[in-house]
């Protein structure tokens, strides 16, 4: 799989009683785009800010980059966006990445390529207290882009985009992800994800509950089918699949099964004298697995 | 730290309120150091300021000679206390919007982000104390012509002590208030608290010591605003040849002593934002 360069073990954070973030174990691969889901206050930001060095870990340890998180070495080659862009009001777009670029360390020459890359060129003079949400969530992309780093770790680079501007920052993200940057995103908007992400992490609870590709997590989708009668058709499916990866739901069955046992399935009910009406790969979104997810992960 | 440094020159250098700090305290220093005593020698009147002395003596507080005591009238009260506000600006706002969190993010270490910024704040403040006697310079230069008096300036190793002393003062007071800044993660509490205690706390521990509790004097030398006041006194006794020491310059301890002791405030304040700064999550 190549080199990691996020790396986590156990890492907790409390908050005098309050667990933010309990033994969150993940890793995050060079050149892939991890998408880091969670319902609000599952721990996401607060892990990201321990990857950054902005919080100190409770517990467990972390590296970026093999180093230490917030680290010089580490945050050399890491660009930042957590939550909302945090800039100074009374500086214009320009001079705010100037001032990133030179706790950066890098030349001031960079500034207007990153602003040219978010849209913001035209707008580079104006002061920030006077920018859209948009445009300060642009701005805050355009200074984490400004060192090149290898990896990006943006916290809901969308939030306040319309649609065209959530379409830009899809488009951008995708091409990073194409040029070889490796991204750790999270985000809440999960099509979103869907789409750009190659593996995701989901977290609820301050607990990481699964790690694995999108399809992997997409493919622990099942079979749906419709027959008469029912009560004799859940009597064949509980013994052909198991009682417990059965589910009725709306006058259909939801199987936990793979798709390639819908032949097995649809003999079966044909031989115990069921007429199969509809058979079809149960096609889950990611926001249905999410939600079935942290839905059980929180107990709800 | 010197990106860190550059970082924070421009962030002040471009920071409205940075000049309205300065504004104020050249505004102030010329009216209370110049324009209120050279208008009390023109006309004759008697001001608050000028009550019961004697003219030639206020004049003389005017002039190019008076240049070191007189521009560091100001520095143990009021331009302190600009400088505490200049301290808890630079530091708490960086909480207020969040943009400690873009600093630490970058590349260098929490204390070299931190050391950077004191530098510029050092910067700064030597600036402010620069530009106070250059306007005080100028503007004694003006009233010795207008009088036709001598050009007679300090000489230079005097000049220096003042600049530097002024310097102390004002880092002192700018370190606290940037300290203030770093514990409260804001900029009003910092402020107001700072304030309430270079205007009203220092004084009023001073009048009690004075008068009424003399056994509080040990404990008010110890004060930062008594140690600048008694080193502004060590450089011109008395007031000067105005006879009229401004409110807070005080003879309280020896200019030595007080120098050691806002060395030693300086150093106290420097080290326990280090240890803010180093220890604390930002969230």
């Amino acid at each position: 799989m190549g080199e990691q360069l996020v790396e986590t073990n156990g890492l907790s954070k409390t908050y005098g009683a309050v667990t933010a973030v309990e033994r969150v174990s993940l890793s995050v691969w060079r050149g892939e785009v991890y998408g880091f889901l969670g319902p609000n206050g599952a721990g996401k930001t607060t892990t990201l800010r321990m990857l950054a060095g902005l919080v100190r870990p409770t517990a467990g340890s972390a590296s970026v980059h093999g180093d230490q998180p917030g680290s010089p070495r580490a945050l050399a080659r890491t660009g930042v966006l957590i939550e909302a862009p945090r800039f100074y009001p009374y500086l214009s777009g320009r001079d705010n990445l100037r001032v990133v670029a030179r706790y950066a360390g890098v030349p001031d020459r960079r500034v207007e390529g990153a602003l040219e890359t978010v849209d913001l060129a035209g707008r580079g003079g104006d002061r920030y207290a006077r920018y859209s949400l948009g445009m300060k969530q642009r701005l805050g992309v355009a200074a984490a882009l400004l060192k090149d780093p290898e990896l990006l770790i943006l916290d809901e680079p969308t939030n306040g985009l319309d649609p065209a501007g959530m379409r830009d920052m899809r488009a951008l993200l995708r091409d990073l992800g194409e040029r070889g940057h490796t991204v750790l995103l999270s985000s809440h908007l999960l099509g979103e994800v869907q789409q750009l992400c190659d593996r995701v992490g989901v977290i609820s609870g301050g607990r990481l509950l699964a790690e694995s590709t999108v399809d992997d997590l997409l493919g622990q989708a099942g079979l749906l089918v419709r027959a008469e009668p029912p009560a004799r058709a859940r009597e064949c499916l509980e013994r052909l699949v198991g009682a417990g990866n059965v589910a009725e739901a709306d006058g259909s069955f939801r199987l936990r099964t793979g798709p390639e046992r819908a032949g097995m399935v649809s003999r079966a009910l044909a031989d115990a004298g069921v007429t199969l009406t509809e058979l079809r790969p149960l096609e889950r979104t990611l926001e249905e697995v999410f939600l079935e997810m942290t839905e059980e992960g929180t107990g709800r | 730290m010197i990106a860190s440094f550059q970082a924070e020159l421009l962030k002040l250098r471009k920071r409205p309120a940075t000049w309205v700090l300065l504004g104020v305290t050249l505004a102030l220093t010329l009216l209370f150091g110049y324009l209120l005593p050279y208008s009390s020698w023109v006309t004759s009147d008697q001001n608050f300021q000028t009550q019961g002395l004697d003219p030639q003596a206020v004049l003389a507080g005017t002039l190019p000679g008076e240049l070191v005591p007189t521009s560091l009238g100001g520095f143990p009260v009021f331009a302190g206390a600009l400088a505490l506000i200049l301290g808890a600006l630079a530091s708490g706002s960086e909480y207020g919007w969040g943009t400690m969190q873009t600093a630490l993010t970058q590349r260098p270490t929490r204390l070299a982000i931190y050391g950077g910024k004191l530098a510029a704040l050092a910067a700064s403040t030597l600036g402010i104390v620069l530009a106070v006697f250059a306007l005080n310079a100028t503007t004694a230069g003006v009233i010795a012509t207008l009088e036709s008096r001598p050009l007679a300036y300090p000489p230079l190793a005097e000049l220096a002590q003042g600049i530097g002393s002024g310097w102390l003062i004002m880092g002192m007071w700018c370190g606290l208030g940037a300290l203030l800044g770093f514990a409260f993660r804001g900029v009003a509490l910092p402020v107001g608290l700072g304030v309430v205690w270079v205007l009203g706390v220092e004084n009023l521990v001073s009048a009690v010591a004075g008068s009424l509790l003399t056994s509080l004097q040990p404990l008010r030398n110890l004060l930062p605003g008594v140690n600048a006041g008694s080193l502004v006194w060590s450089l011109a006794p008395g007031g000067g040849s105005s006879g009229e020491a401004p409110p807070g310059v005080i003879d309280a301890v020896t200019g030595g002593r007080a120098t050691l002791s806002l060395a030693i405030y300086v150093a106290a304040f420097v080290a326990l934002g280090a240890v803010l700064v180093r220890r604390r999550d930002v969230t």
